[in-house]
């Protein structure tokens, strides 16, 4: 309540978080805003259940022998870990978070397309998150979130059906989301909001929701295939019956592949956000950003069998995908070599959404790269199903997409709550939250490459000093991630209150109210200038001059 | 207050009943719905897309032992199923001709129609089924083929393994299209009930024209499931 | 013009069914399969109205769906179709 703030909010205005109270008009609501944070709050739930599983992971490997769990158990410990990350945080975490909340008001819109189908893609995840809930806590899984026939179809025990229609029910919450952004996209900007003039962020959620929306359905008729398969005792992916379970891994990894590139695309638009923001510059190469994300959806949907090398595909195949995802690698570098050069010659601020942005570019970098090394057939067949291949996917998921979420709450969190998070604190936490992460995954590069094989519960003796690193910098990580969690609901009631534009930054979402009304603009917008506009928001202000707004 | 001077609606068109608030204009709406639906559609393309890469890799590996299962199902059925939807498609694109021309009569007459073909369909596959059942073709415990020659080479038998992976691909395939058409038979009798109300003018029936393309989609995927599954290897 | 449509897909599924007992070899696969897409593509361009559509965006839609079905299923033969093993 202090009158010592910079503007004057002397008596709250009416916006989407005060316009009505009560658990039914947030349970009904059909504003995207509102959606977004329904989503804010499940995801971070399955998040810090997810990471639970993690924690119980790398305490068991703090020891060489098996000795915390049994294998059974840390079977599905690593199954569970693997599942609800993917499915129920990483997939949704920033379409369904940030996109939701800033999609529309980024191009000018009141809302969604489809508003009412946005809310019935919250319930379709609510319901699949309680579904394996349900199953974790009935006996769970213990296959790998691979899940690969035919032991997953004719010889495990665990509730495989049940999780298997859990992810099917979120799978349609991501469809979902994707068409209605698509729509969106295409239909609903505003005047003047040319395709050249979007800021990247949308360009990122308009090339992941091209991906949700071809890849999703293929896992799930592969889900329905296995859940027939395993009920009825069929034989379409059981070698003994006649069937392939190389089928099976090329149809999930038909999903699966573009699915990694549905985590990182919205995570590289946040990035691009911030970037221009504090750089206090125009995107380098503005062309280049936009069509390496859709290069990027489409590239990515032609490598899926590189997760396949050592199964069992002819060795033809292999080189065909090989060289496939080294082509894949490309745009992510455009990308990269274009925020080097926004950055050169910038005027850089280091608050928090910036220094995520900047763990984000290290740590991509050395997660695609690592990618490469994946990609070359004559080192996977060494590193494939070793710490190596975890250590670089959690690279990407983790040091990139991870990263570009916390980013990105934090860069928007003034728009979405009308509070400011302590400033402080936040760049301590992104601080903790990059070493921590080196401390617990740069040791797992070297495991993998000395051989400690994944989904092992015990190992030998001489893996122990790395393994207990490791864990160590998971503690530090999780630190890292508890610290966001607190100060930002400490901020929304003590926190001081949040201008309209704190950052000075560009984009149509910073021209509504912290925190927006429901309908967003007062007036619909008429879009005269071009995207990241910071020449013109930085000049000194000429009489009489308007500045582009 | 804003709400008055919020967005768009200029006000020289009539606020239509069925427009939402979000929208600018009624066009807006119509073309939104209209990609919304196409894009729905692309999803169900890979959804049976994951079906047909399984059918066509089997059926290449097994030729043999795919054609005498797919000779055991009935062409002349399936050919009589396929007209069938061909004749509701008819009445699907008659029905959103006559919701733009206002020709109440004929609208109420294609949806009851089309709806009675649809279930002319399924009633076809039941037979089929029930033909399967009794057989024992149907994948499972009490599945056998045994003894079964293989066309074009009648000193050989099929391997019943394989044959109960083409029926158990025969099953899902034509099992989630007859489920895709009972949701269409749903969808149609609330087009129906609303049309009944009068619910549809020329300026409005964006229902119609999306609940067609879901029909027609659901047509263009037995033109290809027809031949595919039941004209294998048919001839003598 | 609903109807003359109408009448060419029958007639392509007669043309199937009769064509199904000759012996064409591996060629019976691909009429079956030709007329097959050519009656989709009857289905999709009159009866879906793709053809009058005012804008290319449907035209992309479709295009790029059956780009990427045709993708899974290439690819896949990629691997099927050069094993060496049985």
């Amino acid at each position: 309540m202090s009158m010592a703030t910079t503007t004057l909010q002397p008596v709250e205005r009416e916006n989407y978080l005060n316009k009505e109270y009560g658990a039914l008009s947030w349970l009904f609501t059909t504003d995207h805003k509102r959606i977004a944070l329904l989503y804010l709050m499940s995801i971070t739930l399955f998040f810090f259940i997810g990471g639970f599983f993690a924690l119980l992971i790398r305490l068991e490997l703090l020891t060489p022998a098996g000795d915390l769990v049994q294998a059974d158990t840390y079977n599905k410990l690593f199954t569970m870990h693997g599942m609800v990350m993917v499915f129920f945080f990483l997939i949704p975490s920033i379409p369904a978070v940030l996109g939701n909340f800033l999609v529309p008001m980024m191009i000018g819109a009141k809302d969604l397309a489809f508003p009412r189908v946005n809310l019935l893609s919250w319930y379709l995840y609510i319901i699949g998150g309680l579904m394996m809930l349900h199953c974790m806590l009935t006996g769970g899984v213990d296959t790998g979130w691979t899940f690969y026939t035919p032991f997953s179809t004719a010889f495990t025990n665990t509730k495989i059906v049940e999780a298997g229609l859990a992810i099917f029910v979120a799978g349609f919450s991501s469809i979902l989301t994707g068409l209605n952004f698509v729509v969106t996209i295409h239909r609903m900007r505003a005047p003047g909001m040319t395709w050249s003039r979007l800021p990247l962020f949308i360009w990122a959620h308009y090339a992941t929701s091209i991906i949700q929306i071809l890849g999703t359905p293929v896992i799930a008729i592969t889900i329905v295939l296995v859940a027939v398969e395993r009920t009825l005792h069929l034989g379409i992916f059981d070698p003994k019956l006649g069937g392939d379970p190389l089928l099976f891994q090329h149809l999930f990894w038909f999903y699966s592949h573009p699915a990694v590139y549905i985590m990182i695309l919205p995570s590289m638009g946040v990035v691009t956000e911030i970037i221009a923001c504090f750089a206090r510059k125009r995107i380098f190469g503005y062309s280049f950003v936009a069509f390496s994300s859709i290069a990027i959806a489409v590239f990515g949907f032609l490598v899926w069998a590189h997760h396949m090398f050592v199964a069992g595909i002819s060795i033809y195949a292999a080189l065909v995908f090989s060289l496939l995802s080294y082509a894949v690698a490309v745009p992510s570098a455009i990308k990269v070599f274009n925020w080097t050069a926004t950055l050169y010659k910038g005027s850089i601020h280091y608050d928090a959404p910036m220094l995520y942005a900047f763990g984000f570019i290290g740590l991509f970098t050395v997660g695609g790269l690592t990618g490469l090394f994946l990609a070359a057939l004559g080192i996977d067949v060494h590193v494939t199903d070793t710490y190596f291949v975890i250590a670089h996917f959690h690279y990407i998921m983790v040091g990139g997409a991870l990263m570009g979420y916390l980013g990105g709450l934090h860069f928007w969190w003034p728009k979405i709550s009308g509070r400011l998070y302590p400033e402080s604190w936040a760049r301590l936490a992104a601080l903790i939250v990059f070493l921590g992460f080196n401390l617990t995954f740069f040791p797992q590069f070297i495991l993998g490459y000395l051989g400690m094989p994944r989904r092992y519960f015990q190992y030998p003796q001489e893996f122990q000093v790395l393994n207990v690193l490791s864990t160590a910098g998971a503690t530090v990580l999780g630190v890292g991630y508890l610290l966001p969690m607190m100060y930002f609901l400490w901020s929304m009631r003590y926190g001081k209150p949040a201008p309209d534009n704190p950052w000075n930054a560009a984009g149509l979402e910073w021209k509504t109210t912290s925190p927006p009304t429901t309908f967003n603009f007062e007036e619909e917008p008429i879009v005269t200038w071009e995207a990241y506009n910071y020449d013109e928001l930085d000049a000194p202000r000429k009489e009489g001059v308007p500045i582009a707004r | 207050m804003p709400d008055s001077t919020l967005v768009g609606l200029h006000h020289e068109e009539e606020h239509h009943p069925e427009l939402l608030h979000h929208f600018a204009d009624a066009q807006q709406q119509r073309d939104s719905a209209s990609l919304g639906m196409w894009i729905f559609l692309s999803t169900e393309v890979m959804f049976f897309g994951g079906l047909f890469c399984a059918y066509l890799i089997y059926r290449r590996w097994y030729f043999g032992d795919f054609g005498a299962a797919s000779k055991s199902i009935s062409a002349a059925l399936g050919a009589t199923n396929t007209a069938v939807l061909i004749c509701s498609s008819l009445t699907v694109v008659l029905a959103v001709w006559a919701a733009q021309t206002a020709r109440r009569r004929l609208l109420i007459g294609s949806l009851v129609i089309t709806m009675l073909l649809g279930l002319t369909f399924l009633g076809i596959k039941g037979i089929e089924y029930k033909e399967k059942f009794e057989e024992h073709h149907v994948p499972g415990a009490s599945f056998s083929f045994d003894h079964v020659p293989i066309p074009g080479h009648p000193d050989q038998y099929a391997n019943p393994r394989h044959a109960e992976i083409f029926f158990s691909l025969y099953f899902i395939m034509t099992g989630l299209h007859a489920l895709h058409m009972i949701i269409g038979l749903g969808i149609f009798a609330w087009l129906l009930i609303m049309a009944w109300k009068g619910r549809f003018t020329p300026a409005y029936h964006t229902p119609i024209e999306i609940g067609g393309l879901y029909w027609h989609f659901v047509d263009i995927v037995w033109i290809y499931l027809f031949p595919l599954l039941y004209l294998i290897d048919r001839h003598p | 013009m609903y109807f003359g449509i109408w009448a060419a897909l029958l007639l392509g599924t007669f043309v199937t069914y009769k064509a199904a007992f000759l012996e064409l070899g591996r060629f019976n696969a691909a009429v079956a399969l030709i007329i097959a897409t050519v009656k989709a593509l009857l289905v999709a361009l009159f009866f879906m109205h793709i053809k009058g559509a005012h804008e290319k965006l449907l035209k992309l839609v479709v295009l790029s769906t059956v780009f990427f079905l045709f993708i899974l299923l290439i690819l896949s033969m990629a691997d099927y179709g050069t094993r060496t093993w049985s």
